[in-house]
């Protein structure tokens, strides 16, 4: 991408933040919650339980992330990574606690004014989750017909642009099922820019994908965000790919961070659980903590649609 | 046996609760849509839907109720005919399929072929995360995915009910020119003397209230899914068995309601 296209998109953000309630885009640095603040986090959580009936998911979880970072989640499965991902989106409310992004509190908003920060979010799937019945151009087109005011010619070229960004240009009237998984991923990643969003969520963006694939995705991953001062958090299991895109890390386990640092920490640490986990050993704390708990805990439905 | 009734009963005054509040969030999200000057629904998916709901099904329901129609006429007259009293068939046939069979069958067929589709793919949305892709990008997942679908078939199947009718009508007609030797003058008089306008309107009336039921139900249970493939496939069976028993004890209550209030004179 090019920096103009960059500070395109940037300037753009301020345009879309205000376009459910029709306020003119605010001066620069004059946010509403310290967005534009680089000391203040775009995301925090303040002390977040989250429990499934008996099973505690999350036990007292706090964490900023602050603007530009990269924030790679680590953990076992069935350890909360996606479940966090979804308290910063709003689909699940915590148990106690609170979760904040950019200055609001997320557990607190009623339905319009989160659906109004969820458009300066963006979300990529495990298995990306494209809207199976429309083609890769209306995937792309649709949070922009729906949320912003663009025009027809303008939502076209912001569609070429993205698709651009990651290298998928010639796809766009193809529907998702003809796509391959890291095609599928790479569009949204697409989707998940349309909107210049301030933060983008990955749910594990190297799952399913070749190393070579996962190595673009990475590439793109970090290209992409640093291109356009996004902050991100990625959830993943992949090791390599943590290393590579991360700027800061943190590891959950039974419910807790147990480690928050930059990745070269992570490398040498002395904890043996983090040790276990970035080495991929057999041997040591985590098997013999997991012979002791269910492996995941049975999720209500993630959907306020399906409460 | 107490014990199994109350926690049945318990089921379902709570699944009837999230149904009540599936309706009610679909409507607030349509309210916000509106009160920001947007369009509700996309017309594109809203005619996707009317085209599928509607005219995808009028060749299955003018079937069926033609050859109910037909079989109804034929062993009626054949018992009328006993009696001389087989003039009495187009009457038979137009008032039960206006005020009953009709908006019946309607509902059952289309809790079938529509139902049944509806709750699979929301159920493979569901499973496959795109319903969460459409919450988290701020759309609305039950104006965007809910709102068109039940639209098109509350208010496709009362017109699915007239062509039901019809082509009952019809299935009669044949049977009383070619077997009771009714003339069709004759028959259509008869028919014309048999159909109430009380009648018909509480048809359309039922069966607007069963689209509303099919479709709620339907969509509840795909949005509701859980456990992969096989849990679509264990909602998409829930969601037919419950919209058919359900429309025929609400069809029930509405023909109670009907002799209590209004009685036939």
């Amino acid at each position: 991408m090019n920096p103009e296209a960059a500070t395109h998109s940037i300037d753009r953000r301020d345009e879309i933040r205000h376009l459910h309630d029709g306020e003119p885009a605010p001066a620069a640095n004059a946010d509403d919650g310290g967005a534009g603040d680089d000391d203040a986090p775009l995301v925090e959580l303040q002390d977040v339980v989250l429990r499934f009936g008996k099973k505690t998911v999350l036990d007292g979880v706090s964490l900023a992330v602050y603007p530009g970072e990269r924030l790679i989640v680590l953990g076992g499965s069935g350890s909360g990574k996606s479940t966090t991902l979804r308290l910063i989106m709003g689909i699940l409310q915590p148990t106690a606690g609170r979760v904040f992004f950019c200055g609001h509190e997320i557990s607190a908003l009623g339905r319009r004014e989160l659906n109004v920060l969820r458009a300066r979010i963006g979300m990529v799937y495990q298995y990306s989750a494209l809207i199976s019945s429309l083609t890769v151009r209306d995937n792309l087109a649709l949070p922009m017909e729906e949320l912003s005011d663009q025009k027809p010619e303008e939502i076209d070229r912001i569609i070429d642009e993205k698709l651009a960004m990651v290298n998928m240009g010639n796809v766009k009237s193809a529907m998702p099922a003809e796509l391959s998984g890291g095609m599928k991923k790479r569009i949204g990643l697409a989707r998940a820019l349309v909107l210049d969003p301030e933060l983008i969520l990955f749910d594990e963006p190297s799952a399913g994908l070749d190393p070579v694939t996962s190595s673009i995705v990475d590439e793109l991953i970090i290209n992409l965000t640093e291109q356009t001062q996004t902050t991100s958090i990625v959830v993943t299991h992949e090791m390599d790919s943590a290393f590579r895109i991360g700027t800061r890390m943190v590891m959950l386990y039974e419910g807790k961070i147990i480690a928050d640092g930059p990745p070269e920490e992570f490398r040498h640490s002395s904890n043996p659980v983090v040790t276990q986990f970035v080495e991929g050993r057999t041997e040591g704390p985590i098997l013999d903590s997991t012979r002791h708990h269910d492996p995941k805990p049975e999720q209500p439905a993630t959907t306020t649609a399906g409460r | 046996m107490i014990g199994a009734i109350g926690r049945s009963t318990r089921n379902a005054l709570i699944q009837l609760g999230s149904i009540y509040r599936l309706l009610l969030g679909m409507v607030n999200e349509l309210g916000d849509q509106v009160s920001r000057r947007r369009p509700p629904l996309r017309r594109r998916v809203l005619f996707e839907q009317t085209d599928r709901v509607g005219i995808g099904s009028i060749p299955l329901v003018a079937m069926v109720s033609f050859f109910i129609g037909l079989t109804m006429a034929l062993l009626i007259g054949a018992e009328l005919k006993v009696y001389g009293t087989e003039r009495l068939v187009p009457q038979l046939i137009a008032i039960a399929f206006s005020r009953e069979l009709g908006p019946l069958m309607t509902g059952i067929v289309l809790a079938a072929r529509i139902g049944a589709a509806f709750t699979a793919e929301l159920g493979t949305m569901t499973v496959s995360e795109e319903v969460e892709a459409v919450e988290a990008m701020g759309l609305g997942p039950l104006r965007f995915l809910v709102a068109p679908r039940l639209l098109a078939i509350t208010g496709l199947l009362p017109c699915l009910v007239v062509i039901s009718t019809l082509a009952a009508v019809f299935g009669s007609f044949l049977v009383s020119l070619y077997y009771l030797n009714i003339a069709p003058g004759y028959f259509f008089d008869l028919t014309q003397e048999g159909l109430r306008v009380r009648d018909v309107l509480m048809g359309i009336f039922k069966s607007g209230v069963f689209g509303l039921i099919i479709g709620l139900v339907a969509c509840y249970r795909g949005l509701t899914v859980k456990g992969g493939a096989a849990g679509v496939g264990n909602a998409t069976t829930s969601s037919v068995v419950t919209s058919v028993t359900t429309v025929i004890g609400t069809d029930t209550l509405f023909n109670i309601l009907q002799q209590a209030l209004l009685p036939n004179q």
